[in-house]
């Protein structure tokens, strides 16, 4: 295509050497129709579990009724059931949960993965550092009932911790029930499952950073302490301010799994989120329009976080979200 | 921590400084800790699993220092109809959705990495709208069992199928294939099916095989829509009995379940479930590690 002159283009709108908006959509369709066959699957797929859905999601204007009149019949009544979520305290506390939640693993997450990345790059020898990265990774691939059932081993009224305390005379204890340390509960469950997976990405940004920094600066006679502190910091600090703008475009997204279940063994005082409330005020009393309207709130701020942080990603000069694409 | 500490420093560069052996004892020490807070737990639940009733009684839970293997709690999981169907129907889903998944994926995958063909704007619009909204539990609910598929186990598969995000990194892969390549393929007379089939998955085996695994382990892990649509408990997947058998300690749904039917389960049978639960993703896990740099990083990084 590239020593097209804008002559030849002229003469032979069709030609190979054509630029693609010069062809008409015919043309274009006559080249591509095999493409099109390729993507029909998903596209089916998409409009069946996602637009269609989100169409659907019109039920939460309406006073649903699914067994008698179905979502054409059932009367419109506008932001009633908005303006009922938030006369409703259990909604009022999924919200604080929710943001309670992301505001603590920010502090108390979001730095582990960058510690943990340090230290596996740090380690010199090729094949410890190969084996700790495969036990680090692992717990990602585990399911949170998985998780949980091991949590729930070690730290339960019956698990390990409680046994070996009882052994030695003193009195058993029971985490996985306490809705007071809930929050260091599901903490500790996402840091031993995801920070190992999480540290990948600062591997990566490590592994670009030019290793002549390191070695002028140690000429320079910085020690240790001081290159970390002045090359590799520096280095990351791309991928940090972009991985924190994307947290917090994601605030409302805590872990869905790990609420639900655990919120019979602690109550929903503590671990009501977004998610689960939608569940249970939706699915489980069966108030569906309700349940959508509470959805679709969450689905809707999500998006507009989504969208600013994206925008703070571009004004740091970063790719943001839409660099995934 | 010794053999740490006397090992001679062999990737350092010539103008590193030694660590001193307190810096290495610490860091030695907070690696031997991260591994064994991984392990640890495993190594515990794998052996009380090959223990026998009286070795867990006498330990008085979990069991820590290994005393006469048995198989006691697999042959009787084995026997049991509940939990080895649900075995079935996890294994069965698995590979089912994963090979439509990674089938749709690819394909999609490849129409999409061709920007200026017909339609590809609007198409690639409709991928990228998943990242950022989802229309909500309820009206995917609503959707589900208006087709029909409550009960079914297409259920566990349809709704999703497609992630957008393996739909992302794969495009980003084939877009990364010099063109020159796809064009010399099609000067000699190639269809697109015959390039993505014959040129454009071999060059792509890494990733493909890393999105692969993305979709196996989902589909294996993956919960919430057995929770949401399967009523019938015999068509219960894997990981909803290791949901109501050994987290919440309900008895098996089924009283016709033969061992476990009347009697709550043993410590040994609830571990050896958790034990199976783990072992698919430690299969696969050695043959896609090497791949994840190469595969994961590549899409999510570079864009």
């Amino acid at each position: 295509m590239g020593v097209t002159t804008a002559r030849r283009t002229a003469r032979h709108p069709l030609s190979v050497a054509a630029k693609p908006h010069e062809l008409t959509w015919r043309a274009k369709l006559r080249r591509d129709w095999p493409l099109l066959v390729m993507n029909l699957p998903m596209l089916l797929l998409v409009l069946a579990f996602w637009w269609i859905p989100a169409l659907g999601n019109v039920i939460a204007f309406q006073d649903y009724n699914p067994y008698t009149d179905g979502i054409a019949g059932s009367p419109i009544i506008g932001f009633t059931n908005f303006a009922l979520l938030f006369q409703d305290p259990q909604f009022l506390r999924a919200i604080a949960n929710t943001l309670s939640i992301t505001a603590f693993q920010l502090v108390f997450y979001f730095p582990v993965p960058i510690m943990l990345a340090l230290l596996l790059n740090s380690i010199v020898s090729a094949r410890l550092r190969a084996f700790v990265q495969g036990v680090v990774y692992m717990p990602f691939f585990f399911s949170w009932v998985l998780v949980i059932a091991i949590f729930q081993q070690m730290f339960g009224g019956a698990g390990l911790l409680a046994q070996i305390l009882r052994e030695h005379g003193h009195q058993g204890v029971d985490w996985m029930t306490s809705s007071d340390t809930f929050i260091l509960l599901i903490t500790s469950q996402t840091v031993w499952k995801d920070a190992g997976w999480g540290a990948i990405i600062f591997l990566a940004a490590l592994s670009t950073i030019d290793p002549n920094l390191y070695e002028a600066a140690a000429v320079d006679g910085a020690r240790r302490w001081r290159r970390m502190w002045h090359i590799t910091l520096p280095g990351l600090r791309p991928v940090i301010v972009l991985l924190l703008i994307l947290r917090l475009g994601d605030a409302l997204n805590v872990g869905f799994e790990q609420f639900m279940l655990q919120r019979s063994a602690v109550g929903s005082e503590a671990s009501e989120v977004f998610d689960t409330f939608v569940y249970w005020s939706g699915l489980r009393t069966g108030d569906l329009g309700y349940g959508a309207a509470a959805g679709l709130f969450k689905g809707l701020v999500g998006l507009l976080l989504i969208v600013a942080a994206n925008r703070v990603a571009h004004a740091f000069g970063e790719r943001g979200v839409y660099s995934r694409s | 921590m010794t053999v740490l500490a006397s090992r001679k420093p062999s990737r350092l560069a010539p103008w590193e400084e030694r660590p001193s052996p307190v810096g290495r004892l610490g860091k030695g020490s907070l690696i031997t800790l991260i591994v064994v807070v991984i392990l640890g737990p495993l190594y515990t639940i794998l052996l009380t699993s090959l223990s026998s009733a009286a070795t867990v009684n006498r330990a008085g839970g979990l069991v820590l220092v290994p005393e006469g293997i048995t198989f006691e709690a697999y042959e009787q999981i084995f026997s049991d109809t509940v939990v080895s169907r649900a075995i079935l129907v996890s294994t069965g889903v698995t590979v089912v959705g994963t090979l439509i998944s990674a089938g749709v994926s690819i394909l999609g995958a490849y129409s999409l990495s061709r920007p200026g063909s017909f339609l590809h704007r609007p198409l690639l619009f409709s991928v990228l709208l998943m990242f950022v909204f989802f229309p909500g539990i309820i009206p995917v609910y609503l959707m589900v069992s208006g087709l029909g598929l409550k009960d079914s186990y297409w259920s566990l598969i349809l709704p999703t199928a497609v992630s957008a995000f393996n739909v992302v990194v794969l495009r980003s892969f084939f877009m990364s294939i010099p063109g020159e390549v796809l064009d010399s393929a099609r000067i000699d007379g190639a269809g697109e099916f015959r390039i993505l089939w014959r040129i454009v998955l071999p060059m792509s085996k890494a990733v493909t095989a890393v999105v692969a695994m993305f979709y196996a382990v989902g589909y294996w892990n993956a919960w919430f829509n057995a929770m949401l649509y399967i009523d019938d408990t015999r068509k219960w997947p894997l990981a909803l009995i290791l949901r109501q058998y050994v987290v919440d300690s309900n008895p098996l749904p089924s009283a016709t379940a033969g061992v476990t039917g009347d009697a709550p389960p043993t410590l040994a049978i609830k571990m050896a479930i958790v034990v199976i639960a783990v072992i698919p993703a430690l299969i696969i896990y050695p043959f896609v590690q090497r791949h994840f740099t190469k595969g994961v990083i590549v899409g999510a990084v570079k864009g």
